[in-house]
């Protein structure tokens, strides 16, 4: 058993430090502790940063313009991106459709749109989930129908985020009407001002703007744009079973960023003669939530272990998933409780500033309840593990 | 990064295994604790045999070296087989008490690695587990030093040959100078041992001391680290035995909702089972992944110390809510005294107490943590 550093790795530590020692404005801290996205220009930008030093992809094989790191290099990557409270790489095109082009995408589709998503060219959206296919994916009914070279897609598509910056999506539609749903569904990548595609917000509780309804009316997508075999789309899905354990690590890993702000504002809060972390009850839930994501963080480990070892992880990545979900929902409430009374202050009506953390911290909270939903709701994750774990 | 035992901690943990398979099957479990202290004794000797007595002592002090993974190579088969030998109360703890502790601690130590003695440790007094609240006095006299007072729980303490005692020899209660170790015989003049079992078949005491003979451990008025350091290698031995116990009970209880019928199926077709059983292997791995990199921390001293309280508080919490949900799942028999699954439970609410429960554990982490 050995978790120790190389003194390689402890030189590639230094060099990430450093990197991340500068560049990371202050302004950034409280969205990235929230839990929440930086505005899109500002992750472009950081991403182009990333790129230019060379670690635009830090989960992708070299031959495809990534790193190449190992697991042990990403951890480092990752506990020090954290550390500086730098904010997640926007994962639509790095780590959903990027893996899917260079494992089952053409030699022009490769070639023409992995580059472009690791230097920010495009910003993807994930068309998957309609108002009839959440949880129940294989229900969709959004049809691409063939005519000439193109596809005709007509249907519409649901919780499409940052649909209204993206210039892509890519999508999964039905190409045929087979006797088991799963098959019949293609994977697509359509443009964003193709004629016919229409982009309507969906207000979230948190007031933050990140998703959306995509309305597709006789949009002509080129044949040239499937990925990999029509009506096979669905299995493209199982590239990621292997590579969700990293983007739960990867998302894991960013989990203290949430508990210094809670310590923060906690110390900042005067409370008798001390502040509100003196105060054991609070201290104590505090505690409660270190410890639990302590446990998280040695999950992450482990994981990382089972892919530098190139084992399987079995259903490592949905438990991971499954526990950072609860415990960033408890960590941002936690925030919200430590601010006390400014958590009531969301919006000036008339001129002034909001309190330190405001409105962030309460937009974390409620964004948060979002994420024990999306990517597999934690019903699904327990489904998931039953049956690929427990074999029930 | 890796997580893996080596290949000889791989054939130590099959060993013990096939040992608690073969001397600690779940169907005879009643009668093995029937059999009392003399079963244990044949155990005992059987397990100094295979060398697992002298695994953790070190080599100047005639045992093999062993570090901490080795010792959870060993302890993860107690708890998967609940065996109720005293391993880390004598090898451990009472081994790292005495780690370097002057001649009759060394010479004491080989016994223990040969399975000739037994010696528990005497730490716990009224009302706490903090290790620094000690009020037996030791008063130095012309015959040497006298310990006068009561160690409420002395683990495994039962059928000790000898005590490692912590007393006060200057300082007040509460503080952590002042505090010295010493070693006591289980016949020395002045010492009543008063016997009790717990629940989970391990057999403790009490020690009332009045004015008994001791011989003194290691250096004087500073045994506060000595005991801190042996503690935490007691508490990350537990763990180890914590999580076998965990997945054993979860291991049980899905063949169990796999073979019970109830309105025609299986219980485990229900989806409601399902995701116990889920939440369940969830905490069974956070425990496991907490228990590996509680226990590397151990090999670099001092770095790991609120990283074992924070450990020890976490898989407190998740041992007692598997164990509790392995006899939930089982339904009425869960409860009976013949299925091991309520044995499951027994133990891990007995893990919990030992050196301090998730609530104390919690504080503690808050104290090393602080900052």
């Amino acid at each position: 058993m050995n978790l120790d550093l190389t003194p390689d790795d402890l030189a590639f530590r230094e060099e990430v430090r450093a990197f991340f020692a500068d560049g990371i404005p202050e302004d950034w801290k409280t969205t990235v502790r929230a839990g929440l996205r930086l505005p899109p220009e500002t992750l472009v930008a950081y991403q182009r940063r990333l790129a230019a030093r060379g670690w635009g992809a830090p989960t992708w094989p070299v031959e495809h313009g990534g790193t190449g790191w190992s697991p042990t290099r990403l951890h480092i990557f990752w506990s020090e991106a954290s550390a500086a409270d730098a904010p997640a790489q926007y994962h639509q095109g790095l780590e959903l459709i990027g893996p899917i082009i260079f494992t089952y995408g053409s030699k022009a589709q490769k070639d023409f749109y992995l580059p472009r998503i690791i230097h920010a060219d495009d910003w993807w959206c994930q068309g998957y989930s309609e108002p009839g296919a959440g949880s129940d994916l294989a229900a969709i009914r959004t049809r691409a129908d063939r005519d000439g070279d193109h596809y005709v897609v007509n249907g519409q598509k649901m919780w499409t985020s940052y649909a209204h910056v993206a210039d892509r999506m890519f999508a999964l539609v039905r190409t045929s009407a087979e006797a088991r749903r799963q098959q019949g569904i293609s994977l697509i990548l359509v443009d964003m001002d193709t004629l016919g595609l229409r982009v309507r917000p969906i207000h979230t509780l948190d007031e933050k703007y990140h998703t959306n309804e995509v309305f597709l009316d006789d949009v002509r997508v080129p044949l040239a744009n499937l990925v990999g075999e029509e009506g096979q789309g669905w299995g493209y899905g199982k590239v990621l079973l292997d590579r969700e354990r990293m983007v739960a690590a990867a998302t894991a890993m960013f989990l203290p960023q949430t508990l210094r702000a809670v310590r923060d504002a906690a110390r900042r809060r005067r409370m008798g003669g001390g502040t509100l972390l003196d105060q054991s009850g609070f201290r104590a839930k505090l505690a409660q939530v270190e410890i639990e994501a302590m446990a998280l963080q040695a999950m992450v480990m482990r994981l990382m272990a089972d892919a530098a070892a190139g084992a399987d992880s079995g259903p490592r990545g949905s438990m991971v998933k499954l526990r950072w979900s609860e415990l960033i929902q408890q960590a941002t409430a936690l925030w919200v409780e430590a601010l006390g009374p400014a958590a009531q202050h969301f919006g000036a009506l008339d001129d002034g500033d909001a309190p330190p953390d405001m409105p962030l911290a309460l937009q974390g909270a409620l964004y948060s309840r979002v994420t024990t939903i999306y990517g597999g709701s934690s019903e699904i994750q327990r489904n998931i593990i039953a049956r690929r774990a427990l074999g029930l | 990064m890796d997580f893996a035992y080596s290949e000889e901690q791989l054939m130590l943990r099959d060993s013990v295994d096939r040992f608690g398979e073969d001397r600690w099957a779940g169907a005879d479990r009643l009668a093995r604790l029937a059999e009392g202290p003399e079963g244990s004794r044949r155990r005992w000797a059987a397990m100094a045999e295979l060398g697992w007595l002298m695994l953790p002592i070190a080599e100047a002090e005639g045992g093999l070296g062993g570090g901490p993974v080795d010792v959870m190579a060993v302890m993860e088969g107690f708890g998967r087989h609940l065996m109720t030998e005293p391993y880390v109360s004598n090898c451990v703890l009472a081994a790292g008490l005495m780690h370097g502790g002057g001649e009759l601690a060394s010479d004491l130590l080989a016994r223990i690695g040969a399975g000739e003695v037994r010696v528990a440790a005497g730490l716990t007094e009224n009302d706490g587990y903090a290790i620094e609240q000690v009020s037996v006095a030791a008063i130095d006299g012309p015959g040497g030093v006298h310990l006068s007072g009561m160690k409420t729980h002395v683990e495994d303490g039962a059928d000790a040959d000898w005590y490692v005692v912590s007393a006060r020899t200057a300082g007040a209660m509460a503080e952590r100078d002042g505090i010295s170790l010493f070693l006591v015989p289980r016949d020395a003049a002045g010492l009543t041992v008063r016997r009790f079992r717990a629940v989970d078949g391990h057999r403790h005491c009490t020690l009332m001391l009045d004015r008994v003979p001791a011989t003194p451990l290691g250096e004087r008025d500073r045994a506060a680290d000595r005991i801190d350091a042996a503690v935490d290698r007691a508490i990350v031995a537990h763990l180890a035995e914590a999580v076998g116990s965990m997945e054993s009970a979860t291991a049980a209880t899905l063949d169990y909702v796999r073979t019970r019928q109830q309105f025609g199926v299986p219980i485990g077709t229900f989806q409601v089972i399902q995701h116990k059983l889920v939440d369940m292997s969830v905490a069974c791995e956070e425990a496991r992944a907490l228990a590996i990199v509680a226990t590397r921390g151990m090999t670099q001293p001092g770095a790991g110390r609120a990283l074992i309280a924070a450990a020890k508080a976490r898989i407190s919490q998740c041992g007692i809510a598997v164990a509790q949900q392995a006899v939930q799942l089982h339904g009425g028999v869960g409860t009976s005294e013949e299925l091991v699954v309520s044995h499951h439970l027994r133990r891990q609410m007995m893990l919990d107490l030992a050196h301090g429960d998730r609530d104390f554990q919690r504080a503690r982490f808050i104290l090393l943590s602080a900052g």
